[in-house]
């Protein structure tokens, strides 16, 4: 069952629909409702290898519908310290609970400032009006 | 229906064979065989039964209208059949000696002559076996033509379409360069005012289908080559949309450099449920000295194969491409003769009759005349009535069509791409209209009838998330799951496709 | 008279032409620059009616000599196996000859069930997870192995053992450079393959493609050389003939990653070269590596088994430039007639074809009462002999007297003047040998 529409309060948000939690000098990251949504069912998560680096705003994995393929964007940069494995084999889970199970990876960021420069969640509901 | 695997049973055998009175000769034992395939085991009657049966499940262009756009599904002529089949073309080998080839090295010249004059440039090779293979010769031979010149090192970049069919993006990486898109203006033509900023001397060239993927001829087409060729660079025609334009407009004369046929589009090669097609590619003469291996080279009396091309880029396949494909385009063309442009003609005409009756109905993104082919949009009824394209393509099987293309090309939503093709007559494409236009209707009335379409084929709408999720791609026999039952994972998604 | 393959009438046009709003044919090419409009008629030649085609390309295919005219033993990659009567019949079906690609899935349950037929057989013969639709032929799908096993592996160099098939290694390196990918071959040893050479030349190599049986028909120590690709990190590729798979030991029972080969002898005509399907089966881990269509398993609305396309986030129409390929168009019907053609023969049947070339093989060899080429190795349907003198003027007497007696391989490997590559299919008998010794002695 995919999940209602929802933005959470507590999350950064970046413009290619990732969301961030960032928690001391560490972030959970995953994709936002409307990122699942335009995609579809997904089937299929190409993770990053734990322990690589990740840039802002670049790719760092794919996540597959059965039309399409989108690219994951790094909102922060930093190191890979954990991949959600459990969506490897259910990767339903990030149209089902987008923002709690269907995490994506863990990343120690390299630098946490770079956490201002994301958007908050009137910023990115407004994002989505002009969308 | 059962897989064929399904109705196996030991002891049964179609086959018969010679026996001859030799000693047995063993293959050594580390390299025998230690289990035999598990192939059917089925008498002749159950196998021509079988296919028999999955025939019947499979809509051909001789089972009625397949307005599949820029995949040109015109009749195949059955005399091509038999021509194909006779012994000396069909159970020649390849490596016969020339002197015991020499009307099939006579065809193939032919061919390259003809094809030839069709697009107006120099040389034919008729070797790729697709259009994409033709696409992945074609790149290549620019970047031999750039080496040569000892600018192979800076012209990196070829520019391609937002239109274009997906190939055409994937031959660009695959022959190592860089891609550059560039978008369409809003009349559908390619945006000048990026290429004249964009193209340089880093340029290789260009990749356009011209009639577009939206069957609209590009109007600016001569200053398009100007900007290339003033820099330098090179134009590929993919030939895709070839049976809008035979007699009327030749590639070269627009300026393309280089062009792929397919001649499983144009020239009636039968589709065969995915293939064979064939490729061949000409290109104007600075490219000559750079193509495949060998050359059919010929006087009209005498035919041979010129392997002696020190500037080749080598072999693209094996020996000289789909010989018999080509035996049913020279044929095919030679039915017609100077006549081709009737050809081309009719498939324009059709399309713009089936596009002058549909448009009040279905969005129409770009308003102007097509040619062999348009696009038209169902985003009408998706915003009234919450109807999509897939389900006005599922819902033209219950009226016995096969769909058009659909969510292609990516810049129209909710795309439906129509391509009738000459061979068709008027009353086929009324009755084709009229079931458009009575979907359109029932979208209003009745939206579920059309989600819950097709309702009259040997299957539902299947659901393809399942599919893609458990990739069971053979029968495991045994360990064969069986996922009938089970909960549907999925619902039908947007088919979209490449021509 | 409108032309015969064209359904419209004048009245029809007329109307049409009123519907469309413009007052003749001409007016709707108005879109094409003035400048671009061709003038006057294509320079072809006149038009021929139906029994004119037939006469005319009957006359060119009557200046060929084909398999039933000349007792023919070439082979080298074409083969002159039976092809059974019902691929004929099944294949001429409207339904099959004139369809395309499965896209709509409910329009095409037959093609897309034959597709997973042949996808399980092609896995079957091979011992491998995983088939595509088909490739283009059999050179198409070794540079297709090698552009998986690079981006599998991340590494920039294959290694084609010489004893591959010449046209295979040609159309390898034509288009390696695009690939970005170095090819490096390794020489053969008295007409087989060194596992060490080969071990050496596959450090940092993706993969290492090595044919089974060879181009000179001798088998191979295929085990020891896959496990010297293993041994490297590369990807062990065996191009194999799918005819002798009934008695040789499939490519995944050995080690290897990926198993290709040109599936001509399966089911097709000669054909002067084609059309004609490569096949290429890999294991599971490169599933989302494969080039091309590749049919699933699944159910309907209502539960019911059917079959799609899947897994197409690999392909050109949705991936673009990061597809695992550019194919579109295949083989299909091609392949379609190798899945008769091995439904036909069954798992018995199969395996008497290649008994059958094996027994003739060893019979003709004794017969021809020629030096062989490479005596130490077992071979299965064809084997390279000395002729005594160049093997061209060999040809040239053998098919004065109606016999084509097989291969020069001095075509492609210097300092072989002598060596004539024979093939035996099990269309040849003991009798058809006994002539050609007849031939050759003479």
């Amino acid at each position: 069952m995919a999940a209602d529409e929802s933005y959470p309060e507590d999350l950064k948000y970046h413009q290619e629909h990732d969301w961030a939690r960032v928690e001391g000098d560490t972030a959970t990251v995953g994709v936002t409702w409307y990122a699942q949504d335009a995609l579809g069912e997904i089937v299929h998560y190409e993770p990053p290898e734990q322990g690589s680096s990740v840039a802002k705003d670049e790719s760092y994995g794919e996540v597959e519908s059965v039309k399409a393929v989108s690219d994951l964007v790094a909102p922060l940069s930093g190191e890979v310290v954990e991949v959600n494995q459990a969506l490897v084999d259910a990767p339903e889970t990030i149209n089902e609970d987008p923002y709690g199970e269907g995490w994506l990876i863990k990343i120690r960021l390299s630098d946490s400032s770079e956490a201002d420069g994301l958007m908050d969640v009137s910023a990115y509901r407004k994002l989505l009006e002009e969308t | 229906m059962k897989l064929i695997y399904e109705k196996s049973k030991a002891g049964r055998r179609a086959s018969t064979l010679p026996h001859y009175d030799l000693p047995k000769a063993e293959v050594p034992e580390e390299l025998r065989r230690k289990r035999a395939p598990r192939l059917p085991e089925l008498s002749e009657p159950e196998v021509v039964r079988h296919f028999s049966a999955l025939a019947t499940r499979t809509f051909g262009i001789d089972t009625g209208f397949y307005p599949l756009g820029s995949c040109t599904m015109k009749h195949n002529p059955r005399v091509n059949e038999r021509l194909v089949n006779l012994p000396g073309f069909r159970d020649l080998h390849p490596l016969q000696d020339e002197d015991g080839a020499q009307g099939a090295l006579e065809l193939m010249w032919r061919l390259q002559e003809i094809l030839a004059e069709v697009v107006g440039l120099d040389a034919v090779s008729l070797q790729p076996a697709a259009g994409s293979q033709g696409e992945l010769t074609g790149l290549m031979l620019m970047r031999a033509y750039f080496a040569d010149r000892g600018e192979s090192d800076r012209r990196a970049n070829v520019f391609v379409a937002d239109t274009a069919h997906g190939t055409n993006p994937a031959s660009v990486t695959m022959a190592g360069f860089k891609l550059q898109k560039v978008g369409t203006d809003e009349r559908g033509n390619l945006d000048l005012e990026f290429l004249r900023a964009n193209v340089n001397d880093e340029t290789a060239g260009l990749m356009l289908t011209n009639p577009s993927t939206l069957g609209l001829f590009d109007e600016s087409i001569e200053e398009v080559a100007r900007i290339f060729h003033d820099a330098g660079a090179l134009l590929y025609y993919d030939g895709a949309n070839l049976n809008a334009v035979c007699g009327i407009s030749r590639p070269g004369d627009m300026g393309f450099d280089i062009v792929h046929y397919n001649l499983h589009k144009t020239f009636s090669q039968p589709h065969g449920g995915g293939g064979p097609g064939a490729g061949p590619i000409a290109v104007r003469g600075i490219l000559e000295p750079f193509l495949p291996v060998p050359v059919v080279a010929g006087n009209g009396e005498r035919y041979r194969f010129d392997y002696d091309r020190p500037k080749t880029i080598g072999k693209v396949r094996g020996f000289y491409g789909p010989f018999g494909v080509f035996v049913r385009s020279y044929a095919f063309i030679r039915s017609y003769g100077p006549g081709l442009r009737e050809m081309s003609e009719a498939a324009v005409l059709n399309a713009n009759y089936l596009l002058a009756r549909l448009k009040g109905t279905y969005d129409l993104p770009f308003e102007r005349l097509c040619m062999h082919e348009f696009v038209l949009s169902a985003r009408n009824l998706k915003r009234e009535h919450g109807v999509s394209a897939l389900d006005v393509a599922k819902r033209l099987m219950d009226y016995g069509y096969h769909p058009p293309t659909i969510y292609f090309p990516l810049i129209v939503p909710e795309a439906l791409m129509i391509e009738p093709t000459e061979t068709e007559p008027k009353e086929a494409l009324d009755g084709f209209i009229q079931a458009m236009h009575a979907i359109a209707r029932e979208a209003a009335e009745d939206p579920k009838l059309l989600k819950d379409a097709p309702h009259n084929r040997p299957v539902r709408r299947l659901d393809e998330v399942k599919a893609a999720k458990r990739a069971i791609v053979r029968y495991q026999f045994d360990e064969h799951p069986d996922m009938r039952g089970e909960p549907a994972e999925g619902e039908a998604v947007e088919a979209q496709k490449g021509a | 008279m409108a032309h015969q393959y064209l359904s419209l009438t004048d009245a029809d046009r007329d109307g049409m032409l009123e519907a469309i709003g413009v007052s003749s044919v001409e007016d709707l090419f108005r879109d094409v620059p003035e400048a671009l409009r061709f003038q006057g008629e294509l320079d072809l030649e006149p038009a021929l009616s139906e029994p004119e085609l037939v006469a005319h390309l009957s006359e060119l295919a009557a200046r060929n000599v084909h398999a039933g005219q000349e007792l023919s033993f070439l082979g080298a990659g074409i083969y002159d196996h039976y092809v059974p009567a019902v691929v004929d019949a099944i294949l001429s079906r409207g339904e099959f000859l004139t369809a395309y690609t499965p896209y709509q899935p409910e329009m095409s349950q037959g093609t897309l069930q034959a597709i997973f037929e042949y996808q399980t057989a092609i896995c079957e013969l091979t011992g491998m997870d995983v088939s595509n639709a088909s490739g283009y032929d059999g050179p198409g799908v070794a540079a297709d192995a090698c552009y998986v096993a690079k981006h599998v592996t991340g590494r920039g160099k294959v290694v084609l053992c010489e004893t591959v098939n010449p046209q295979v290694r040609q159309v390898v390196k034509t288009y390696a450079p695009g690939f970005g990918v170095e090819v490096v071959e390794v020489a053969h040893r008295n007409g087989v393959t060194d596992a060490h050479e080969l071990q050496a030349a596959a450090q940092d190599a993706a993969c290492v493609i090595f044919a089974q049986p060879n181009f000179f028909g001798c088998l191979e120590a295929a085990p020891d050389l896959a496990a010297a690709a293993n041994d490297a990190g590369a990807l062990p590729v065996a191009y194999v003939d799918p005819v002798s798979l009934g008695v040789l030991e499939a490519p995944g029972a050995y080690g290897c990653a990926i198993a290709i080969g040109e599936g001509q002898g399966a089911g097709n005509y000669q054909a002067y070269g084609g059309p004609h399907y490569g096949f290429i089966a890999a294991r599971r881990d490169f599933i989302r590596r494969m080039p091309g269509r590749i049919v699933g398993e699944t159910t309907d609305m209502a539960g019911e088994r059917g079959y799609v396309l899947t897994l197409q986030t690999r392909e050109q129409h949705i991936r673009r430039e990061k597809a695992t390929h550019n194919i579109t168009t295949n083989q299909t019907l091609l392949a379609l007639g190798g899945l008769i053609h091995l439904s036909w023969l069954g798992p018995q049947g199969l395996r008497d074809v290649g008994e059958t070339c094996l027994a003739l093989a060893e019979y003709a060899k004794e017969r021809l009462d020629l030096p062989l080429v490479f005596p130490e190795h077992a071979t299965f349907k064809e084997f390279a002999v000395h002729a005594g003198r160049p093997a061209d003027d060999v040809i040239r007497a053998a098919r004065e007297q109606g016999v084509h007696p097989g291969y020069a391989l001095r075509r492609d490997y210097q300092g072989m003047e002598d060596a004539l590559l024979v093939c035996v299919t099990e269309k040849r008998t003991p009798a058809d040998i006994d002539r050609l010794a007849e031939v050759l002695a003479a």
